[in-house]
């Protein structure tokens, strides 16, 4: 089988996997990294958002090998070491964004992403616009909305770090 | 999904070796079509042969009275690129509205352009606008370029390098979104270039994307909306399926192309 490595929240990573992995079966099956979630598997729920070098992707579309050598962070990789939550996470928990939490993952890494593309001060409009690629069936996206304006503000006060970095 | 090898070229000539050593091998640019498709079983090529790491095919440019871009320039890039926005805006907009942020991140030109989707939004553009489509082979104008449904004039071992946009003083796209899959249910991209009127429609044709040669003469006496009041196309032709019929389909394409007029001399 092939062999892959990446660096993954900021450790390197190798494995050996059939070309036909997925990145998001990578993640979940090899490293147990089980945040990123599949919803759909058909690249429109958007549960499996990571970001890759910095730019968020569907990782149920993207072949594990399609990710030699790339920075890889998941949800995991959010959160300080000592166990305090990125101010996106925060502002979910705050603003009550979530009600079964299998969407939250993929929501708040194409938050940080809509926050690299956008900004910190979203409107409303231009959030929902954003999570085109974001399912939940839950919520009806109202506190989810209100999670990430509050999230991308609190970033840019607490000068938090990217999570993309 | 069936397995296949991985190939990872670094040139086009690799690339390219690598197409003819596989004749059941299939190139990977964004993946974001030919995934989901073999996930589906639809497609099961033996080889994945990725294009990323070959160098020079992404990038928008001005080069003269065209704009160039790289096939494997990715969906946010190009609508991003601030030189296509000055140049030629009425393309810039067409990328944006393609699939959602995260499939932009990853989608490219080349991939949309040589999977020749019948739904999809780079075909009109480049049917509408005159493109010209450069490949490792040779150049291939729009016009000659898509020939059906998800068929091309691309050889076997065949690679889109780049596609070449002449800049039009006036161009606007139009989409009616389908609201769940965001793809076009018909969209029409509209440009003139001196004496040069293109009106190309994706999303509507059962052969894939088309021109309409009768708004193009209409519009070839007075550039405007108004050209277009009374003028209809037949449904004949146009796709049938569970979203829209043939002659809402037809109707579609006439207020679409009298927005897309409109938008392009505002």
């Amino acid at each position: 089988m092939p062999a892959v490595s990446m660096t993954v929240n900021g450790k390197p990573v190798t494995g050996d996997v059939e070309a036909r992995t997925l990145l998001v079966q990578f993640l979940r099956e090899n490293l147990r990294l089980t945040g990123t979630h599949v919803g759909c598997d058909t690249s429109q729920c958007g549960a499996c958002v990571v970001h890759v070098d910095g730019i968020a992707a569907k990782s149920c579309t993207l072949l594990a090998l399609q990710c030699e050598g790339a920075k890889i962070i998941t949800i995991e990789g959010l959160a300080e070491p000592g166990g305090a939550l990125h101010p996106m996470q925060e502002a979910f928990r705050e603003n009550h964004g979530l009600q079964c939490g299998y969407c939250t993952p993929g929501m708040i890494m194409a938050a940080l992403d809509i926050v690299r593309r956008r900004g910190n001060d979203l409107d409303e409009h231009t959030i929902r616009e954003q999570l085109d690629g974001n399912i939940c069936r839950c919520t009806g996206y109202h506190n989810i909305v209100k999670a990430i304006a509050a999230g991308a503000k609190a970033m840019a006060k607490g000068g938090a770090r990217q999570a993309a970095e | 999904m069936y397995n296949f090898t991985f190939h990872r070229p670094t040139t086009v000539r690799q690339a390219a070796g690598l197409l003819a050593r596989n004749p059941e091998g299939k190139l990977l640019a964004g993946g974001h079509s030919l995934i989901p498709v073999m996930k589906q079983r639809l497609a099961s090529p033996t080889a994945i042969i990725d294009l990323s790491q070959v160098e020079g095919m992404a990038g928008v440019e001005q080069k003269g009275r065209s704009i160039v871009i790289g096939a494997m320039t990715r969906h946010a890039d190009v609508a991003n690129s601030t030189v296509l926005q000055q140049a030629l805006p009425g393309l810039a907009a067409v990328p944006g509205a393609i699939g959602d942020p995260q499939v932009r991140n990853r989608g490219t030109i080349g991939g949309s352009i040589a999977n020749n989707d019948p739904n999809a939004d780079y075909p009109a553009a480049c049917l509408g606008l005159g493109a010209t489509i450069i490949t490792n082979k040779r150049r291939i104008a729009a016009d000659d370029f898509f020939t059906g449904m998800f068929s091309t004039a691309l050889e076997d071992g065949e690679i889109i390098t780049k596609v070449s946009f002449p800049i039009a003083k006036k161009a606007a796209y139009e989409k009616f979104k389908h609201p769940a899959s965001g793809f076009a249910l018909v969209g029409v991209f509209v440009s003139k270039r001196g004496s040069d009127i293109r009106v190309a429609v994706t999303g509507a044709g059962a052969n894939g994307v088309f021109r309409v040669k009768s708004f193009e003469e209409a519009l070839k006496k007075r550039f405007a909306a108004k050209s277009l009041d009374g003028l209809s196309i037949p449904a004949t032709g146009m796709n049938s399926d569970i979203h829209a019929s043939p002659e809402y389909r037809a109707h579609l394409v006439s207020v679409l192309a009298r927005r897309a007029v409109a938008k392009a001399t505002a």
